[in-house]
């Protein structure tokens, strides 16, 4: 059986965890086996929908001490269900939860962990290999499971979520609960967009832009093209903008289908967060930017004159199509 | 307040990548290292902080071969106290974790930093491991932490947003942006570094769950293609017919 554990902050389950279970259904394929997902609290009232992504179970530990998380406390009953129904393969999502789960779980149940994953694995004999993107995108490995427990964490975006199922109906799990150490007192969400880590269009900008002022352009193109906003290191660090928008080796490492850098050089640093990105559009008006030699499609122009036009031809496609 | 930092050293950003001929192994040869700036930045600057406000001592600890010692002995410059090595040379975070815990378990710290992650291998693994090894609360991602007595309140980054969550000592916890700022070693601390106590550990053993096969080098992508930048409709429709992104 592969487990996926579909995470489901205040009930609502999250992008990711749709596209660990269409990952999880695909592994469970391959090894010949059924695809269970499970699901942590009370709340979560639509579980069910994971039916339609491949799930052929899907189970629900309903306690209420469950609603908020506590890493340690979602590994002891995730490795509960594991033993319950003799899991071999356990997904979890490359996300703020998953990573502080994932290697609780690989030690409490003495399976092998691969962290990030963007391809599916290979079944060979008793191992599985799976290959991750290392280096900052400048290598891949491969690595074999050896464990006959095996854990893989999905990197976010590496796989589309593929909704073709019916929903099934959602069976309880009776596992003990153990008292949580530590309590939320508050979460502060950023309003509107699509977090980073899961947006599939971001428009980003650089010290390109001159002054803060300027943001209204970028603003513009990523409301006509429904994409989150990012910016380079120097930019957060004047406080041009906010840092949770900060991208690269010491911001976010993101992986969107479309990735629009406007007016930043491409420092080896910048590419490290952005590289892993489908498509990356540059917008510089230097040639020579190092950015033009990681992007797939490139201006060179003024970013004021180009900017604003990119988003009028959004405007006009969106209108035609 | 005995604290705990959890050094690594990767590669400088700006190194050329390579690997032995049989593919196996990073070929280190010629590379520049740097301490994780998680690590660095991070973590180790807000345990000394705590360190210089509640006193108390934070010690160093890498597993990793000698040749780490420039990066241990900078630590100690930033202001760590102590250091350790585990002498090996890690194939993974479940060794290295494994290491970490064998090590920790009869020192009783009140708190154990680690980077968020590393920035070559990005796995982000080797903290919870560590924390479930020692039975500890785990806090990844902080951006902000503050100790009140015995408690401590951290902001920790999540998707789209923080959570601050409230939880007793011992802790465990990894360090991201926000947390502290980077600091720069003095000459005062990179010469009391060099007396500063260095103890070096043989490793534990440990049966690894997961074995490297090979590194490749990725395709090289194809190049980029020029748009007329008087033509962004022609942008558009690239984007949408050819790589299919909108
Ligand atoms: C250890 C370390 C970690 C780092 N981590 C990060 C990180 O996580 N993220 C990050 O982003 N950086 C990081 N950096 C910094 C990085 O090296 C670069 O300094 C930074 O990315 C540069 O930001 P930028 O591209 O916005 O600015 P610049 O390098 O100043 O580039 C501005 C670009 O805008 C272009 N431009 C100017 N005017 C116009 C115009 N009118 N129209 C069009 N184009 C225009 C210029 O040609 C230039 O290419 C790190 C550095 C170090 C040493
Ligand atoms: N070899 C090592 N020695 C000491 N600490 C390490 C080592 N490798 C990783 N760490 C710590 O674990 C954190 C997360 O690493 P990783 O799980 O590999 O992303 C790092 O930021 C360090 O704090």
């Amino acid at each position: 059986m592969v487990l996926v554990y579909a995470e489901s902050p205040n009930g609502q389950l999250k992008k990711s965890a749709f596209e660990a279970v269409t990952y999880g259904k695909k592994v469970a394929a391959s090894l010949g086996v059924p695809c269970a997902a499970v699901v942590l609290g009370t709340n979560a009232t639509n579980a069910g929908e994971l039916g339609r992504y491949g799930a052929d179970r899907v189970l629900n530990i309903g306690e209420a001490g469950l609603n908020q998380l506590d890493n340690q406390v979602a590994t002891a009953v995730l490795a509960a269900a594991a033993e319950q129904l003799k899991a071999t393969v356990l997904i979890l999502s490359h996300s703020s939860t998953g990573k502080s789960v994932a290697g609780r779980l690989a030690v409490r149940l003495n399976a092998g962990l691969v962290s990030g994953v963007n391809s599916l694995p290979e079944v060979s004999g008793q191992e599985l290999r799976v290959k991750k993107s290392v280096f900052s995108g400048k290598a891949v490995v491969e690595y074999a499971i050896t464990s006959p427990v095996k854990i893989l964490s999905l990197m976010g975006n590496a796989v589309r979520a593929e909704n073709a199922g019916a929903p099934v109906s959602v069976e309880s799990l009776s596992v003990a609960v153990p008292a949580g150490r530590i309590r939320v007192t508050s979460v502060k969400t950023i309003e509107g967009r699509v977090p980073l880590p899961e947006a599939e269009v971001v428009v980003s900008a650089g010290r390109g832009m001159k002054d803060p002022s300027n943001w209204g352009i970028v603003e513009e193109l990523a409301e006509t093209i429904g994409a989150t906003t990012a910016c380079s290191r120097p930019v957060a660090d004047s406080h041009w903008r906010p840092h949770h928008e900060h991208v690269g080796q010491t911001g976010i490492a993101i992986r969107p289908n479309l990735y629009i850098a406007i007016g930043i050089s491409g420092a080896i640093q910048h590419l490290a967060g952005v590289n892993n990105s489908k498509v990356i559009v540059v917008i510089n008006k230097d040639a020579e930017a190092p950015f033009f030699k990681a992007a797939d499609y490139g201006v060179v122009g003024d970013l004021f004159e180009v900017v604003p036009r990119l988003t009028e031809a959004f405007r006009r496609f969106k209108a035609a199509n | 307040m005995k604290i705990l930092v959890c050094i690594s050293q990767t590669p400088d950003t700006t190194a050329k990548i390579s690997f032995t001929a049989d593919g196996t192994e990073f070929n280190s040869a010629g590379v520049q290292f740097i301490m994780n700036p998680y690590d660095e930045w991070y973590a180790l600057v807000r345990a000394c902080e705590l360190k210089e406000t509640l006193g108390g001592t934070v010690v160093a600890l890498n597993v990793g071969p000698a040749a780490n010692e420039t990066t241990i002995r900078k630590a100690l410059a930033i202001g760590a106290d102590e250091a350790v090595r585990i002498d090996a040379n890690p194939k993974s975070a479940a060794f290295t974790a494994k290491q970490i815990a064998e090590y920790a378990r009869s020192e009783n710290f009140d708190l154990i930093f680690f980077g968020k992650e590393t920035i070559d291998y990005n796995g982000s693994e080797v903290g919870a491991m560590v924390a479930e090894y020692l039975g500890m609360p785990y806090i990844s991602y902080a951006s902000k932490f503050d100790l009140n007595g015995n408690v401590a309140t951290v902001e920790r980054d999540i998707e789209g947003g923080v959570e601050v969550v409230e939880v007793g000592l011992p802790l465990a916890l990894s360090a991201a942006k926000g947390v502290a700022e980077q600091r720069i070693p003095n000459m005062r601390g990179i010469m009391m570094a060099r007396t500063k106590p260095l103890k070096v550990l043989p490793p534990a053993a440990f049966d690894e769950p997961v074995k490297t096969i090979r590194f490749t080098l990725p395709p090289a992508k194809a190049g980029v293609k020029l748009v007329d930048p008087e033509n962004m409709d022609e942008l558009v429709r690239l984007l949408h017919e050819e790589a299919k992104v909108i």
